[in-house]
C-alpha cells in the first residue's frame, strides 16, 4: 500500500542522507520525498511517500524512528489527513485555438497560468497527485514540454499536529 | 584558559573516563598525537594497522562494557579503520572512532588523504558527526560517547578536520548532555509485560533463547533468576553465550545452525518462546516458515526495529532486559501463580532424551588431533574461567560448543559480520583491559594471517596472550561448505605455502609451539599457561583436516532438520 510518512528531522548537514541511504541500503523504495525547514530553523520536515507490505511499512517506520536525527514521525495515511502536491507546467500554446484550449483545461483544474509567451504557456496546479496525473492526462501529449512536481506534501486532519 | 582542539580532545577523554586509545597516526591528526605526548593519563596503543586499532578497541568494550575508543588519520587510515567499525556495528558494541580529516577549507577538493569518512562510514555506524567548530567539539564528543553507550549501543564515528584540532576555545567538560531527537526507552510496556507473564505461566513446553543483548546489558543474574524461577530450559546464541551459565542444567546449548541438537529441537516443539535479547539472525533460525511452528513467541528488546523484522512476534516488548525481566519476576512472585509442573516434567523428560544423541560427540581415539579434543583440554586447564576471543571459521564454531562461558563477556567473538582478523587484535584488547587475567585467542592458519602483524604490537607492550592456531591447512569453514553442498570441489580452499608459524612467532620475539600428536596436547597447554604464563605464546596445532562442524543445519532447512555427526 502507499503511506505518507512525514518526518520532523534535525536541520542539520547529512541528515537528509541519511534518510535517503537507509532506503537504498534497505531495498524500499521512495516515490518521492519532500523536505525544508519548518517555522523552527532547527528542524526540517520531510515528507516521504513510499510503498510497500505492512510489515515493510513497519520496518521503515521503525528504522526512520532510529536514526538519531529523527525528532518525530507520523504515518498520515494512518489517520484523515490532506496531500497536496504543486506542480508546473510548461506546454505549446501557439496557435488561438490551442490556447484557449490549454486555458480551458486548466481552469477545470483550477490551475493558474503564471507565465506566457507567443508560443507558450506555464501553468501552476495544486491537488492531491491523482489530479495532478489527472491534468497531465487531459492535456494533448504533444503539447507538454516540461514538468516539475513539488513531491507530496502533507498534514494530518483537524487537532492532530506532528510537532515537538 | 583555551585549550586547542588537540588538547581539548585529550582533556575530554581523560574527563569522561578513557583509559586507552587504540591508534595510529598520520598527518591529519598530528596536532592531536603532539598533545597526546605533552600528557600521561590517557594511554595511546600503537598498533600495526588501523583494522586492528578499531578490534583491540571492540575487543576491550565487549569485556568491560565501556566504549572502545579509537584514533585514526584521514583517508587510508579512516578507509582501514571500516571493517572493524562494521564489526562492531553489527554485533552492537559500543565504540567511539575518532578519524582525522583534512582541513575544513580544504574538504570536497580532492585534499591529500581526503575520504568522506562521514559517507563512507554512515551505513555501518549508529551515528556520525563531522565537527566543523572547535566549539562544537567538546560537546560532540560527549554525544558520541552518550549515544554509543545507550540504548542498544554501536559504533559512533567523530570526524574531526584538522584545523578544528588547531583552533582554540575555552574548555569546559560536558557533564550531561540531552537530545531532543535520541532518547532510548528502557522501561517495558506494563500492559504487554502483563500478557507476557500469562503466556510464560501457561506454558507446556516453554522455551528461553537469549542473546547478545543479556550480555550488553549486563543482565545475567536478573536471566538467572528469571530461568530457575520457572525452571525453564534455556538456549543461547552464540552472542548470547555466558550470558546464563553453560554448566547449568537448565542450559541446552547454543541453538541455530551449529546449535545442539537438543536446542534446535526444542525450539522446534516448544508452545512459548521467550526470545530476551537475542535478533533472530538468520543463522539462528533457518527456514524462518519453519522456525518455531508450534510458539507463541515474546520477544523483548530495547531496539523496537529488531522485533518483527525476520520472525512475527505475539507479544513485542520494547526494553532493556534488566527492566523488563524485573518487572515480569516480580508479577510472577505477586501472582502466586506457578509454571505447570506436570507438563514442564514431561518436556524435560523430552529434552533429555534428545540429549542421549550426544550430538557433539567426536572421535576419540584418532590418531590426529581433534580440534574439538584442544578446546576440551583448553577448558580444563583453563578451569574456565579464561577470556577467550576466537576469529571465523569452524574453530570459532567448535569453540562456542566446548568451552563453555559460565559468565558473560568471557566470549569474544565476531558474529554478525564474521570477521575473519578480528580474533588476535580483539585480544590485545581484552588483556588491556584484564592485564591479569588469562586471554586466549583461538583461530585458525587462514583468520590468523589477516592481522598477523599485531604480533609485533604484543611485544611492544608485553602482552601474554596465548594463541591457540587449529591449523587444519584449509579455510575449514569454507571446505565444510564445500564438501557438503560442492561435491568436494574445493575451490581455492586449500591453504598453500603457510609460514612456519614457530618460526614466525620467534621472529616476533615471541614462544612458538608446534603440536602435532593428541598425546602432547595437554602438556603443551599447561606449559604455555604455566612456563610462559609471562610471554605470549603461538601454539601451532596441527589439526585433522577432514574435521567437520556438527550438528549442522543447512540453508533453508528448518532448525529440526540438523545433519549429525
Ligand atoms: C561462521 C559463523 C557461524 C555462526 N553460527 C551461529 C549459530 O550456529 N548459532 C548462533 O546463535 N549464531 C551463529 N553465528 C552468529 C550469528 O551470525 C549472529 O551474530 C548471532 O546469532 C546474533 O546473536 P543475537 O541474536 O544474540 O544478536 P546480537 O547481535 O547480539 O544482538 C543483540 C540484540 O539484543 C538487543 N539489545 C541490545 N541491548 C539490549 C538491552 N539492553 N536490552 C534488550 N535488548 C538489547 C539488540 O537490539 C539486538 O536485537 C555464527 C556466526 C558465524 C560467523
Ligand atoms: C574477512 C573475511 N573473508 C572471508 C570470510 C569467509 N570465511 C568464513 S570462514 C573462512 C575460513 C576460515 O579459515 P581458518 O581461519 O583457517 O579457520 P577454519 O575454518 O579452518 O577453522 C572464510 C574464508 C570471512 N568470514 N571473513
Ligand atoms: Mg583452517
Amino acid at each position: 500500500m502507499r503511506h505518507i510518512i512525514s518526518i520532523l528531522i534535525e536541520n542539520e548537514a547529512g541528515a537528509l542522507s541519511r534518510v535517503a541511504g537507509l532506503f537504498s541500503a534497505r531495498g524500499y523504495n521512495i516515490e518521492s520525498l519532500t523536505v525544508a525547514p519548518t517555522e523552527d530553523a532547527s528542524l526540517s520536515r520531510m515528507t516521504l511517500v513510499t510503498r510497500g507490505s505492512d510489515d515493510i511499512i513497519e520496518q521503515i517506520t521503525k528504522q526512520l524512528n532510529k536514526l538519531v536525527d529523527v525528532v518525530k514521525l507520523m504515518d498520515l495515511t494512518e489517520g484523515p489527513h490532506i496531500e497536496r502536491e504543486m506542480m508546473l507546467i510548461k506546454v505549446r500554446a501557439a496557435g488561438g485555438e490551442q490556447r484557449d484550449e490549454v486555458k480551458r483545461m486548466a481552469d477545470i483544474f483550477r490551475g493558474r497560468i503564471i507565465d506566457v509567451t507567443d508560443t507558450t504557456y506555464t501553468i501552476e496546479v495544486t491537488g492531491d497527485s491523482t489530479k495532478l496525473d489527472g491534468f497531465i492526462q487531459a492535456l494533448d501529449k504533444g503539447l507538454i514540454l516540461e514538468t516539475v512536481r513539488s513531491g507530496v506534501m502533507g498534514i494530518p486532519r483537524g487537532e492532530k499536529a506532528l510537532r515537538i | 584558559m583555551e585549550l586547542s582542539g588537540a588538547e581539548i580532545i585529550v582533556r575530554f577523554l581523560h574527563d569522561e573516563g578513557v583509559e586507552h586509545l587504540f591508534g595510529y597516526p598520520g598527518g591529519a591528526v598530528l596536532h592531536i598525537y603532539d598533545a597526546l605526548y605533552r600528557q600521561d593519563k590517557v594511554k595511546h596503543i600503537l598498533v600495526r594497522h588501523e583494522q586492528a586499532a578499531t578490534h583491540a578497541a571492540d575487543g576491550y568494550a565487549r569485556s568491560t562494557g565501556k566504549p572502545g575508543v579509537v584514533l585514526v588519520t584521514s583517508g587510508p587510515g579512516a578507509t582501514n579503520a571500516v571493517t572493524g567499525i562494521a564489526t562492531a556495528y553489527m554485533d552492537s558494541i559500543p565504540m567511539v572512532v575518532l578519524t582525522g580529516q583534512v582541513p575544513t577549507s580544504l574538504i570536497g577538493n580532492d585534499a591529500f588523504q581526503e575520504v568522506d569518512s562521514v559517507g563512507i562510514t554512515r551505513p555501518c555506524v549508529k551515528h556520525n558527526f563531522l565537527v566543523k567548530d572547535v566549539k562544537d567539539l567538546a560537546i560532540t564528543l560527549k554525544k558520541a560517547f552518550y549515544i554509543a553507550q545507550t540504548g542498544r549501543p554501536g559504533p559512533v564515528v567523530v570526524d574531526i578536520p584538522k584545523d578544528v584540532t588547531a583552533n582554540r576555545t575555552k574548555y569546559v567538560f560536558p557533564k550531561t548532555v540531552s537530545m531532543r531527537s535520541y532518547n532510548p526507552v528502557v522501561k517495558g510496556h506494563t500492559g504487554q509485560i502483563k500478557r507476557a507473564v500469562g503466556l510464560i505461566l501457561g506454558a507446556k513446553r516453554p522455551m528461553l533463547y537469549t542473546g547478545g543483548g543479556v550480555v550488553l546489558n549486563d543482565a545475567s543474574r536478573q536471566l538467572i533468576e528469571f530461568a530457575r524461577l520457572l525452571g525453564y530450559p534455556v538456549t543461547n546464541t552464540s552472542m548470547g553465550l555466558g550470558g546464563y551459565p553453560a554448566t547449568d542444567k537448565q542450559f541446552v546449548g547454543m541453538l541455530g545452525m551449529h546449535g545442539t541438537y537438543e536446542a534446535n529441537m526444542a525450539m522446534s516443539h516448544c508452545d512459548v518462546l521467550v526470545a530476551i535479547g537475542a535478533r533472530f539472525d538468520d543463522r539462528v533460525t533457518g527456514n524462518v516458515q519453519k522456525f518455531c511452528p508450534h510458539a507463541k513467541i515474546i520477544h523483548i528488546d530495547i531496539d523496537p526495529s529488531s522485533i518483527s523484522k525476520n520472525v512475527k512476534v505475539d507479544v513485542p516488548i520494547v526494553g532493556s532486559v534488566e527492566h523488563v525481566l524485573k518487572d515480569m519476576l516480580k508479577l510472577i512472585k505477586e501472582s502466586g501463580e506457578v509454571p505447570d509442573g506436570e507438563a514442564l516434567a514431561k518436556w524435560w523428560q523430552q529434552i533429555n532424551e534428545w540429549r542421549t544423541k550426544d550430538c557433539l560427540k567426536y572421535d576419540k581415539t584418532s590418531e590426529l588431533i581433534k580440534p574439538q579434543y584442544v578446546l576440551e583440554t583448553l577448558y580444563r586447564i583453563t578451569k574456565g574461567d579464561a577470556f577467550v576471543t576466537s576469529d571465523v571459521g569452524q574453530h570459532q564454531m567448535w569453540t562456542a560448543q566446548f568451552y563453555k562461558f559460565d559468565k558473560p563477556r568471557r566470549w569474544i567473538n565476531s558474529g554478525g559480520l564474521g570477521t575473519m582478523g578480528f580474533g588476535l587484535p580483539a585480544a590485545m584488547g581484552v588483556q588491556f583491559a584484564h592485564p591479569k587475567a588469562n586471554v586466549v585467542c583461538i583461530t585458525g592458519e587462514g583468520s590468523i594471517q589477516m592481522n598477523i602483524q599485531e604480533l609485533s604490537t604484543c611485544l611492544q607492550y608485553g602482552l601474554p596472550l596465548k594463541i591457540i592456531c587449529l591449523n587444519n591447512r584449509f579455510l575449514g569453514m569454507v571446505r565444510q561448505w564445500q564438501e557438503f553442498f560442492y561435491d568436494k570441489r574445493y575451490s581455492h580452499s586449500y591453504m598453500e605455502s603457510l609460514p612456519d608459524f614457530v618460526k614466525l612467532a620467534e621472529a616476533y620475539g615471541h614462544v612458538g609451539m608446534q603440536i602435532d600428536k593428541p598425546a602432547d596436547v595437554e602438556a603443551a597447554l599447561k606449559e604455555a599457561f604455566t612456563k610462559h604464563k609471562n610471554r605470549l605464546v603461538f601454539m601451532n596445532f596441527i589439526t585433522d583436516q577432514t574435521e567437520n562442524v556438527y550438528p549442522m543445519v543447512p540453508a533453508g532447512a528448518g532448525l529440526d532438520e540438523m545433519i549429525l555427526v
